[in-house]
């Protein structure tokens, strides 16, 4: 299958490796990565913090970038849920109609990463290796919104050399929130604290995720405290194999601490 | 002068505006009964279940029995040695679900019922899946008052009287009467979300269920 | 904030918010500050934590036993839309049927408005005090306040909001005013409030529910007047409903011979039968109880069994102008069960305090800032990181998070001078939906390693950006984006 990569803003400018290792992993298993040039956003953070009507154009700019792909996949359950959600609903407020036909369409073909994995492709079984201990937060848009359910965890269980630790209060929010973050820094925080609290509590290497920018979140709070366990990407520890286990490229931490 | 009656009609108008939307049917496909008929066994055993898990004490009896059980439920709640002269029954209580010497209410001004030690009652409807019984405020149900100011109440439920759901009950109560509902004990929940029985309402819940 | 300036209502596509200057829906200060307070108060945190996640759990294992709750929560959804798009027309069968059945129905425009009803009806009882049913509705308005000014005493009968009042307190929960006192706490109150208390008194909460038993048991016997709100009114039939656990609903609303109900005109629902499906909903969501304790039911005035004369009060304070917003308008579907409460992480963490209104958590960070409208209460909208766990357990499926994001784009509309952060976000977008803007901004970006000085993660970063580096490192941007590397490897 021929598939189009959204790399999304955050980890296109922040954390490229993520984006390197969905590329590298879908290639492993016998598809053809395209990168569109003209992708930037998705909106989200303009119409989570008020800005619907300045998405438009973004939202217009992604549909055009991706016009035509057969699939997107994207390793962000927070971008894909805004592209399914919200999208098609910012253009029609503001009339755009036929903008928003075609990203109702092009939401239908886009996927976060192991959805696409497990509903299209049917695999749960990628041929990883990473032996690292591992717990794995449930970000809130991919639970709630995309409900991928136990789709990563299914992937995590077959990579070999794993060790998985059930990581805790799971499924409360890391705090982080887009511009809540910042806005309301204080509550963020106290959040954030109970989280590495718990991700602390596992004794596990790695907490990973499918949402760059919890793991950011997540990653920053335990950089700051020098705790040692660091943010890896679902997508980079299932990108990692035997043959290409440099540590630098499959264990290096979102945020490095 | 406009009335506020007249503005605030006006305001949900212009609110709604002119094309507001026609309401969807409402899809009622969630459970209309239980799959058992009234007073299945297995819905006496489920009512008995949840009425003692918030801490209602419950006991069984044939139909000739009615008034020793209500006697033996009064000694448990009032302690043995209670007077039957503190023990008040709603007006539409069989006598012989009485216990000897309690007397049916006299209509006394409601104050008064707080010197009563118990009042025994009977039921419109019960509801097994979430333990309550329901008063209706006529003979055998007794006004609401009955049921609230003495410490200890006595139900008597009939098997017939329990169905399985909350929307069997409803259907068979009329809304324009005072219904009491009733599940377990007075009991409160906001010292740490701890649940604690007995506050303002009767402490103690006794309830005698009458089989055929 | 203008919170307590007197002055008139703003409008709201033409109608009328509820106004300053009197009722509890407007804070002293925003939710940051307010928030930033309240999170240091280790003894507030574990209190709050305890309790949310203790009902939680109740809630979770209730739920989870009816193997129908999603059809009933669809057709509670259903059922409040539906009554919201003929709200007229069943407020006017309310009214008759009430009328019909012996009761006599009063229409408030805005809070003033009832208290000055309330307030006469009970003036002209003779009556000097009254007992209340904890009623969020005359919360909302300021109705003890207004009594108290007119010289009647109030005295609240629910044990979490008689522990507020003792305490001199601000509720801080819709279920559970008192939900950031512990035990030991209101034992203290207790004793220094309640004049014939015993005092061996202890922090266990029975001996506690029992202090509070004897304190208002003669109170509800020489009551002649109780004021209640309502959970629900049939407008078919005329019924009002109020769940309760305690039994003090019951005796406010069975033994004074007045009462007064204030109810929210969003609180109709069309017919008996709707009943079936809100008294599953409610208990398993708020208590986590198959069934609460107590529900009364009445329906006008029943010779020889309890009040003799009723009154209810229908209240809009705002709630049309919310009924306007198409998107908001489904806050009013809210039957107040506060479960949404307790699985917020914010509210866990800031508590009800930090909303500045009797309405808080996510759900009243949709409801007050529409009912003051958004510019009184401009920051609560943001105060949720959007996690979604409040939609998750409404009982009647409010989209409380893209109300939220609706409600921030309305604040952000409103603004008639340019902000910063309105400057920079416009910019942005320029920037975003333009490829080739992008890559030279993503360029740009690179400069910020420049600042970090061959270090994995940059410093303490100016304002808005300190807000992130004061608790968390930023990473130093790559050398290269992920897209231009590709371009480099594998061409355009």
């Amino acid at each position: 299958m021929r598939v189009a990569l959204f790399a999304t803003c955050l980890v296109d400018t922040m954390v490229p490796q993520v984006a390197h290792a969905t590329a590298r992993l879908l290639q492993r298993l016998g598809h053809e990565v395209v990168v569109p040039p003209g992708q930037a956003c998705c909106g989200q953070m303009h119409v989570n913090t008020g800005y619907r009507r300045e998405a438009v154009p973004i939202v217009a700019n992604h549909v055009r970038a991706f016009a035509g792909a057969e699939a997107v996949v994207a390793p962000s359950g927070s971008c894909v849920a805004s592209i399914h959600h919200q999208q098609a609903a910012v253009a029609r407020r503001f009339g755009e109609q036929a903008l928003a036909d075609e990203a109702a369409a092009l939401a239908g073909r886009t996927y976060e990463l192991s959805q696409f994995l497990v509903d299209v492709l049917g695999v749960t079984d990628v041929g990883a290796y990473y032996p690292h201990r591992v717990t794995y937060h449930p970000t809130c848009h991919s639970l709630r919104l995309l409900r991928v359910g136990d789709r990563p965890l299914r992937l995590l269980r077959e990579v070999r050399g794993l060790t998985l630790v059930e990581l805790p209060g799971a499924e409360q929010c890391c705090g982080f929130g887009g511009t809540f973050a910042v806005k309301n820094a204080d509550t963020s925080t106290a959040m954030l604290t109970d989280k590495m609290t718990n991700v602390l509590s596992t004794h596990a290497e790695v907490c990973t995720a499918g949402d760059a920018s919890c793991l950011m979140h997540i990653g920053g709070g335990l950089s700051r405290l020098r705790a040692g366990t660091r943010t890896v990407h679902l997508a980079e520890i299932l990108a990692s194999t035997e043959e290409a286990v440099s540590p630098s490229q499959t264990t290096r931490p979102a945020v490095p601490a | 002068m406009t009335s506020a009656r007249d503005e605030v009609l006006t305001r949900i108008r212009t609110a709604l505006g002119d094309g507001r939307a026609t309401p969807a049917d409402v899809a009622r496909d969630y459970r209309q009964a239980d799959d058992r008929s009234p007073g299945d066994p297995a819905l006496l055993d489920l009512l008995v279940d949840r009425l003692e898990d918030y801490k209602a004490s419950v006991l069984r009896c044939g139909p000739g029995d009615v008034a020793a059980t209500v006697a033996r439920a009064l000694d448990d709640g009032l302690g043995t040695g209670w007077a039957a002269a503190g023990v008040l029954a709603a007006p539409g209580v069989p006598v012989e679900w009485r216990p000897d010497g309690a007397a049916a209410d006299d209509g006394r001004p409601p104050g008064q019922l707080a010197d009563v030690a118990a009042s025994v009652t009977g039921v419109a409807v019960a509801i097994a899946e979430t333990g309550t019984l329901v008063l209706d405020g006529t003979p055998l149900s007794g006004r609401r008052a009955l049921s609230l100011l003495p410490d200890c109440l006595v139900c008597v439920v009939e098997a017939a009287q329990v169905v399985g759901t909350v929307p069997e009950a409803l259907r068979r109560l009329d809304p324009v009467r005072p219904l009491t509902m009733i599940s377990g004990p007075s009991a409160t929940s906001d010292i740490e979300l701890e649940r604690v029985e007995g506050v303002h309402g009767p402490r103690t819940l006794l309830v005698v269920v009458v089989t055929t | 904030m203008t919170g307590t300036v007197p002055g008139p209502a703003p409008t709201f596509l033409g109608l009328p918010t509820a106004p300053r200057g009197v009722g509890h829906l407007r804070g002293d200060e925003p939710f940051p500050d307010a928030a930033r307070t309240a999170l240091r108060d280790g003894q507030l945190r574990a209190n709050l934590g305890h309790a949310t996640s203790t009902i939680r759990a109740k809630r979770a294992t209730v739920v989870g036993e009816v193997p129908d709750w999603e059809q009933l929560r669809a057709a509670g959804k259903a059922l409040k839309a539906a009554t919201m798009a003929r709200l007229d027309e069943h407020l006017l069968e309310l009214e008759t049927r009430v009328t019909e059945r012996g009761g006599t129905v009063h229409w408030a425009r805005d809070a003033r408005e009832a208290n000055e009803i309330v307030t006469r009806l009970v003036q002209a009882t003779g009556t000097h005090e009254v007992v209340k049913v904890k009623s969020m509705a005359t919360q909302e308005i300021g109705l003890n306040e207004a009594l108290e000014a007119a010289g009647v005493d109030v005295f609240e009968t629910d044990l979490a909001e008689l522990i507020v009042q003792l305490g001199q307190d601000k509720p801080s929960h819709i279920l559970v005013p008192a939900i950031h006192k512990n035990r030991a706490e209101i034992r203290e109150i207790f004793l220094r409030t309640m004049p014939s208390v015993d005092a061996d008194l202890t922090d266990e909460p029975r001996r506690l529910a029992m202090a509070a038993r004897a304190h208002l048991r003669e109170r509800f016997l020489r009551a002649r007047v109780a004021i209640s709100g309502a959970n629900f009114a049939v407008a078919e039939t005329g019924t009002l409903a109020v769940v309760e656990s305690e039994g003090n609903g019951r005796m406010c609303l069975t033994l004074p011979q007045t009462l007064v109900t204030v109810m929210g005109i969003e609180k109709v629902v069309p017919t008996w039968r709707d009943l079936e499906v809100f008294l599953q909903l409610l208990p398993r969501s708020s208590t986590g109880e198959r069934m609460n304790p107590y529900t009364t039911t009445w329906a006008g005035v029943t010779p020889g069994d309890g009040p003799q004369e009723f009154h209810l009060v229908l209240l809009d304070n705002g709630r049309t102008a919310v009924l306007a917003d198409e998107v908001g308008r489904e806050a009013l579907h809210c039957i107040r069960c506060s479960a949404c409460l307790n699985v917020c992480p914010v509210y866990e963490r800031a508590g009800g305090h930090a909303y500045g209104s009797v309405y808080p958590g996510p759900i009243g960070a949709v409801l007050s800032p529409q009912l003051t409208g958004v510019e009184d209460n401009a920051s609560l909208p943001y105060a949720s990181s959007l996690c979604g766990a409040c939609y998750d357990v409404c009982p009647v499926a409010i989209d409380i998070p893209s109300i939220l994001v609706h409600l921030r784009a309305e604040h952000v509309e409103a603004q008639q001078r340019p902000t910063p952060e309105g400057v920079a976000f416009r910019a942005l977008a320029k920037v975003m939906a333009d490829p080739r803007r992008w890559r030279l901004a993503q360029r740009a970006a690179r400069a910020g390693r420049l600042l970090a000085r061959g270090r994995p993660t940059l410093p303490a970063m100016p304002p808005p950006l300190s807000g992130w580096t004061r608790s968390r490192d930023l990473p130093t941007p790559p050398a290269e984006t992920f897209t231009q590397a590709w371009v480099r490897e594998h061409g355009s």
